[in-house]
C-alpha cells in the first residue's frame, strides 16, 4: 500500500454483499456523546458518501475519536441516531464489513507482523491468504516474522492498517493513520486511499494536520464536539474566505457561539486516560 | 460463541507467554521456590509444614494466575487491540473463553511442576489420590483465572491491577484457614470465610492430601461444586464487564 510505488487497485479480497445500499455509508444525526458528566459530542449531524475519502478534521480533542469509536458500536450514544451502512452502530451484521484501525495503532507489540495479520485473518475469519497478500502490500514481507516491538514508526503504522485492511471492508475508519509518518509516505498513503475509493470503498480518514485534509475528497470541519462545516477543501477555502485550510478551520470554528455547552476543558480525546477515567 | 475464534485467541495468548521467556520462567519456579523455603522455615516444626505445604500448593498458582490474567487483559485494554476486537465480528464470549483456556494450559503445567516438587523432593504429604490432589490444585488456579478475568475490568492502569492483590487476595488467604483455622476465628470473621472461595480450596487440599479423602466424600464433593461454581459465576461476571459498548 503505502510504499507499493504505484496504488494498488483495493482492498478488496472476498467483500461480503453491499449492506445498506441506496443510504450513504454513514449517516449521524444529532448525536450526543457523554462521559461521565463531561459531553463530549454536542449534537453532530453527518453523511459520509459511499466510495470516497472522506476526512474528518479538527484539532486534539474535538471529538473525533470519540465519532469513529460511536460509529464501530465502541463508544455508547448517549442520545441521537447513529447508522452505518444501514445498519445501527455496533450491530452484528455491521461488524464484518468494517475495517477499524484505532490510534495509537493497536497491534500486539511482541507478535511479529505475520502473528498479528494471522490472529485476525482468524478473527475476521478470511482466507489464511490474506495474510501473505497484506504483507506484501504494506511492504513488510521483509520485516513479517520480527516482533513488532522492533519496527519503525512506519513500518508499525503500515501493520496497522494492514490489520484494519484485512477482511476486506466496505467502510474503512482510520484515526489518525498518518501520525509519525513521513511526507512522501504520507502521500503515497493518501493516494493508496483513494484507489481504494476508486473501487468502492468508503474511508473516514481523521486528522489534525490540515495540509493533509486538502488531500480528502469531502472534509468534516470539527471543532468543541461539533461539525461545524462540511464540503470539499475547494468549498471549505470559497466559504469561509480563507488562504488555506488551516485559517479555514480558524474562522469556521470562531462562528460556535461562545455560549455552546462545551466545557473548555473536556479532556482530549485522544489521551487514554481520559477514555478510562469514566464508566 | 465460536470455536475457530475461540481458539485463535487461545493460540495467540499462548504464543505471547511463550515468547516472554522471563516471566515463563517466573511462573515455573517461583511456586517450588516457595514452597521449598516454606518448607526450610518450618524445618524445627515440620508438623507445621505438613499443615500450611499443601495450602501453599493451592495458594500460589491462585495468586499467580490472578496477576497473569489481569495484567493480560489490562494490556488488551491499554495497547487498543480490544478496541479493534470489539469492533469485530469476534464474541466476548469468545475472547473470554480464549484467555480462559489459554491460561489454564499455563496454569497446569504450572502445578504439575509445583505439585512434583511439593511431593517428591519436599514430601509434602499425600495421603490422596495424586490425579484428585492435582485436580484441586489446578482448580484453584482457575478460580485465580476468572477471578482476574472478572476484576480487570475494574483496573484501569498496572498500578490499580497489581493493588487488587493485597485488596482482594490477602484478605481471603488470611481467613481462609493459612494463619489460623477457620473454626477457631472470631463469629463474625468465620462467617466471612464461609462466603470466600479460597476458604472451600485451602479446606479441599487439606482432605485430599492430609486426610486422603477422595471424591466420595460429601465434604470433598461440596468443596469442588462450589469452586466449580465460583469459576462459573466469576467468568460469567467477567463476560458482563467486559463491556463492548463503553458508556
Amino acid at each position: 500500500m503505502v510504499v507499493a510505488a504505484h496504488p494498488v487497485s483495493a482492498p478488496v479480497g472476498r467483500p461480503g454483499p453491499p449492506l445498506g445500499v441506496g443510504e450513504p455509508a454513514v449517516v449521524v444525526r444529532d448525536l450526543v456523546v457523554e462521559r461521565g458528566a463531561v459531553r463530549i459530542l454536542h449534537g453532530v449531524g453527518l453523511d459520509v458518501p459511499r466510495g470516497a475519502v472522506f476526512g474528518l478534521v479538527g484539532p486534539s480533542g474535538c471529538g473525533k475519536s470519540t465519532l469513529i469509536r460511536t460509529l464501530v458500536g465502541r463508544q455508547k450514544a448517549t442520545s441521537g441516531t447513529v447508522r452505518v451502512l444501514g445498519q445501527p452502530a455496533g450491530s452484528l451484521a455491521l461488524r464484518p464489513a468494517l475495517g477499524y484501525m484505532p490510534q495509537d495503532a493497536a497491534v500486539y507489540d511482541d507478535l511479529s507482523g505475520r502473528e498479528n495479520l494471522s490472529f485476525f485473518a482468524a478473527v475476521y475469519r478470511a482466507p489464511a491468504s490474506r495474510v501473505a497478500e497484506m504483507l506484501d502490500l504494506a511492504d513488510l514481507t521483509a520485516v513479517a516474522d520480527r516482533p513488532v516491538r522492533t519496527y519503525s514508526g512506519g513500518q508499525r503504522q503500515r501493520i496497522a492498517l494492514a490489520a484494519a485492511l484485512l477482511p476486506a471492508p466496505q467502510l474503512l475508519l482510520l484515526d489518525e493513520p498518518t501520525v509519525g509518518l513521513d511526507p512522501r509516505l504520507r502521500r503515497r498513503l493518501w493516494a493508496q486511499f483513494h484507489a481504494w475509493a476508486a473501487a468502492g470503498t468508503t474511508l473516514l480518514v481523521t486528522t489534525h494536520v490540515m495540509d493533509e485534509a486538502a488531500h480528502a475528497d469531502c472534509l468534516a470541519l470539527m471543532a468543541q464536539g461539533q461539525v461545524v462545516a462540511v464540503g470539499t477543501p475547494d468549498e471549505l477555502l470559497v466559504r469561509s474566505g480563507a488562504d488555506d485550510l488551516e485559517d479555514a478551520l480558524l474562522r469556521l470554528t470562531a462562528e460556535i457561539p461562545r455560549g455552546s455547552p462545551s466545557s473548555p476543558g473536556a479532556p482530549d480525546d485522544t489521551a487514554p486516560t481520559a477514555r478510562q477515567s469514566v464508566e | 460463541m465460536s470455536v475457530d475464534r475461540t481458539f485463535a485467541v487461545v493460540r495467540r495468548v499462548v504464543r505471547q507467554l511463550r515468547r516472554d521467556h522471563r516471566t515463563l520462567a517466573m511462573l515455573f519456579l517461583i511456586p517450588p521456590l516457595l514452597l521449598w523455603l516454606t518448607s526450610e522455615v518450618y524445618a524445627a516444626t515440620p508438623l507445621v509444614f505438613d499443615r500450611v505445604g499443601p495450602l501453599l500448593l493451592g495458594l500460589f498458582p491462585f495468586t499467580l494466575m490472578f496477576l497473569v490474567t489481569s495484567i493480560s487483559v489490562l494490556r488488551e485494554r491499554t495497547q487498543g487491540t480490544l478496541d479493534r476486537l470489539m469492533a469485530s465480528p469476534i464474541g466476548r464470549g469468545d475472547l473470554l473463553v480464549g484467555y480462559a483456556l489459554a491460561l489454564t494450559l499455563v496454569a497446569l503445567a504450572q502445578a504439575a511442576v509445583a505439585l512434583a516438587v511439593g511431593l517428591w523432593l519436599l514430601d509434602l504429604p499425600s495421603a490422596g489420590s495424586l490425579g484428585l490432589t492435582f485436580a484441586v490444585v489446578a482448580i484453584q488456579a482457575l478460580l485465580g483465572i476468572a477471578l482476574g478475568l472478572f476484576l480487570s475490568a475494574f483496573a484501569r492502569n498496572e498500578f490499580q491491577a497489581v493493588q487488587f492483590l493485597p485488596a482482594v487476595v490477602v484478605p481471603q488467604v488470611f481467613l481462609a484457614g493459612l494463619l489460623v483455622p477457620v473454626e477457631r476465628l472470631p463469629r463474625v470473621l468465620e462467617g466471612a470465610a464461609q462466603v470466600l472461595p479460597l476458604t472451600y480450596a485451602f479446606e479441599v487440599l487439606d482432605l485430599v492430601m492430609v486426610q486422603g479423602r477422595g471424591l466420595g466424600d460429601d465434604r470433598v464433593a461440596l468443596d469442588f461444586a462450589v469452586l466449580a461454581l465460583a469459576v462459573t459465576l466469576f467468568l460469567a461476571a467477567g463476560a458482563l464487564t467486559l463491556r463492548r459498548t463503553e458508556g
